[in-house]
């Protein structure tokens, strides 16, 4: 086991606060940072290895890479509307250690060249938002942040900016809309955000996370941070386990160790008596694993390998009590209830998958409604803005995938009992027709 | 004006079947001269207004201030922020009409959210929200909603009361979670987000103590 580089002695007391952050070398990696050029900063952001941890794990350092050089207005967002199911990491990171995230964004900040900052957090985390709120206080008392940050010639702003419940706004587009004041809708890419995103001007966004890595980064350089993890997944990762688990919560785990250690090893595996059905390894948006996949390694690549993905690194424990029809519903409903409804395959798809599997829990549907209802998912995936009609179609493909043969049988068991509630249904009315005719 | 008639099952926001009434002109950029606006509310709204590069930022946050006041977005509201905003009420409308905790119908003070997402349902969270709605049903003060995942599937089943973080909760703690919620107490303190430890045995040192509940107000 590695050293915790983010949940190191997370508890302790005060450490929201500067001075207890501070009094554990807090913000040194700030001054080192600015002791050096942005093209360094960067340098050593590239040379860690560091994928982006919201979920699409696209490498930081190239995301900075991209932002174009020269004198002009540029943005850096931190995207704390962290909504995807199962995901609680960002939370308790910004709830217990607000400072490592601003410091981080400090000096994300510098290597971009950005002079404005957002943290959009999703409107539901007040106690974490007010933690922040305090936290930027004393940062720019300190003047880690405002004007000349320690007297430097980089300035930097930064705005906590609360959401009002909407999953969309995690995308990247969408929260840029967001932040602007209009609905959350994601926009057409290209442009990328990098070109032209907030305010139509050049814009870095980053998840918590990856932005709150950053210092331990500087500190101990770019290469060193590689050295942890696997090759292409470098580094340790915020992990949120839920569901049926017997000890649910984050835990932060070097990159690429197997997937049972977690779920077995620090999580304690499902409750005594019984077994995992299936596990999502990143979210709900992740396609659904099965219990011998426990021992892929959990790192980008390998999940991709297995059919499935990293994602935000939250893993959803499913054991063999749940019916998977249950399961695909509180999916597929979830999907629907936040799709923004700008395109159609992904408003109108996750609304008739719900619709589909609502037949078979009533017994309508035929096995060749499978069919469709995979076909359905088939015609999601690609064809939108974003990929949120797609979140909700790669898991319930692999479910249909994975579990055909139970679908079959519930759509038996529901059709034979609907139709013997009808027999007896039409058995009553007959004998009170009978009756009435005498 | 006729309503929609809604499809069963359907989730959609709110106020999607409500018709446009083509009777009336367009609503306008409220004049400031005729348009009352507590200075109060005016102030939250500017200062909001001047944090961004472009004044359109502050609609969600001068959102919250005027739900905060008048309780839900009613079209008074929106009609103050409208007026400092300088924008029309339609494009506030839009705003609020996208949003899950920007209410476009009057709604009790004290909202519980009760996550049915995954993780929560998986662990009781239905059963919770239908004793839930039992215990508050015809009670005016309660806004009580089933929410998508609100990020603390470690404490599943939970819930989010006025904003405060409680779980996991049982059925046996809805007496209590309503009480303290009437009374303004700290809605079951010991049970609160803020006094968790983190679940990783590898992460602390050395033993820490649990923090302190939170004060009342929140």
């Amino acid at each position: 086991m590695s050293d915790m580089l983010l949940f190191k002695d997370i508890d302790e007391p005060g450490l929201n606060t500067l001075s207890v952050y501070e009094a554990r070398g807090g913000y040194a990696s700030l001054r080192k940072a600015l002791a050096t050029t942005p093209e360094q900063v960067l340098e050593q952001l590239e040379a860690s290895g560091l994928r982006g941890r919201g979920g699409a794990g696209f490498q930081m350092g190239k995301k900075v890479s991209f932002l174009p050089k020269g004198q002009m207005s540029k943005y850096l967002v931190c995207n704390a509307d962290e909504s995807e199911p199962g995901t609680f990491k960002d939370r308790e990171l910004m709830q217990k250690n607000p400072h490592v995230l601003i410091e981080g964004i400090a000096i994300a900040a510098y290597a971009a060249g950005a002079d404005r900052s957002f943290i959009y957090i999703r409107g539901e985390y007040v106690l974490q938002a007010d933690v922040l709120d305090a936290a930027l206080v004393e940062a720019r008392e300190a003047g880690y942040i405002g004007d000349r940050v320690l007297d430097s010639e980089h300035s930097l702003s930064l705005v906590i900016h609360r959401g009002a419940g909407a999953y969309i706004c995690g995308e990247e587009t969408g929260l840029l809309d967001s932040l602007e004041g209009k609905r959350g809708n994601p926009r057409l890419k290209p442009p990328f955000p990098a070109n032209q995103g907030l305010y139509q001007g050049p814009t870095l966004i980053n998840n918590v996370e990856t932005l709150s890595t950053v210092p331990t980064i500087i500190a101990m350089g770019g290469e060193q941070y590689a050295k942890i993890g696997v090759e292409s997944s470098t580094g340790t990762k915020l992990v949120s386990i839920s569901g049926h688990i017997q000890r649910p919560g984050n835990y932060e785990i070097e990159l690429g160790i197997p997937s049972r250690e977690i779920i077995y090893g620090l999580a304690g595996g499902p409750p005594e008596g019984s077994e995992i059905k299936c596990w999502f390894p990143g979210g709900s948006s992740s396609p659904v694993l099965l219990p011998d996949d426990l021992d892929v390694p959990y790192d980008f690549d390998s999940m991709a390998k297995a059919g499935s993905m990293l994602g935000s690194g939250a893993i959803i424990v499913v054991d063999d009590s749940t019916p998977i029809v249950d399961l695909a519903l509180k999916v597929a409903k979830f999907y629907r209830h936040e799709s923004c409804g700008k395109c159609t395959p992904c408003r109108e798809g996750t609304n008739w998958t719900v619709k589909m599997l609502e037949r078979i829990d009533s017994g309508e549907a035929t096995p060749m409604d499978l069919d469709i209802m995979a076909s359905v998912q088939d015609h999601i995936i690609g064809n939108c803005l974003c990929v949120l009609g797609d979140a909700m179609a790669m898991p319930i493909g692999s479910m249909i995938a994975k579990f055909r043969a139970e679908f079959e049988q519930h759509i038996e068991m529901a059709r034979a009992r609907e139709e013997a509630t009808l027999v007896g249904a039409a058995v009553g009315v007959g004998a009170a027709t009978a009756g009435s005719t005498h | 004006m006729t309503t929609v008639p809604r499809l069963p099952g359907s989730t959609r926001a709110s106020g999607w079947d409500e018709p446009a009434d083509l009777t009336k002109d367009p609503a306008l950029i409220p004049d400031p001269a005729t348009t009352d606006v507590p200075a109060e509310l005016r102030k939250q709204i500017e200062d909001a207004m001047a944090l961004y590069p472009e004044r359109h930022s502050a609609a969600i946050p001068a959102l919250h201030a005027a739900q905060e006041l008048h309780g839900w977005c009613s079209p008074e509201a929106i009609e103050q922020v409208a007026c400092v905003m300088q924008v029309t009420p339609a494009y506030l409308d839009s705003v609020a009409s996208f949003y899950d905790m920007l209410e476009k119908q009057p709604v009790g003070r004290h909202s519980v959210y009760v996550c049915t997402n995954i993780s929560c349902s998986l662990r009781g969270a239905d059963a919770l929200l239908a004793t839930l709605q039992e215990a508050t049903e015809g009670d005016g003060d309660f806004n009580l909603r089933s929410f998508e995942c609100l990020g603390a599937c470690d404490l599943a089943p939970m819930a989010s009361v006025d904003g405060v973080y409680v779980g996991p909760l049982e059925l046996s703690d809805v007496p209590q979670l309503l009480d303290d919620t009437r009374a303004g107490r700290p809605v079951l303190p010991e049970k609160q987000l803020a006094t968790k430890l983190v679940a990783d045995p590898n992460a602390n040192s050395q033993e820490f103590p649990r923090h302190a509940p939170e004060d009342g107000k929140r």
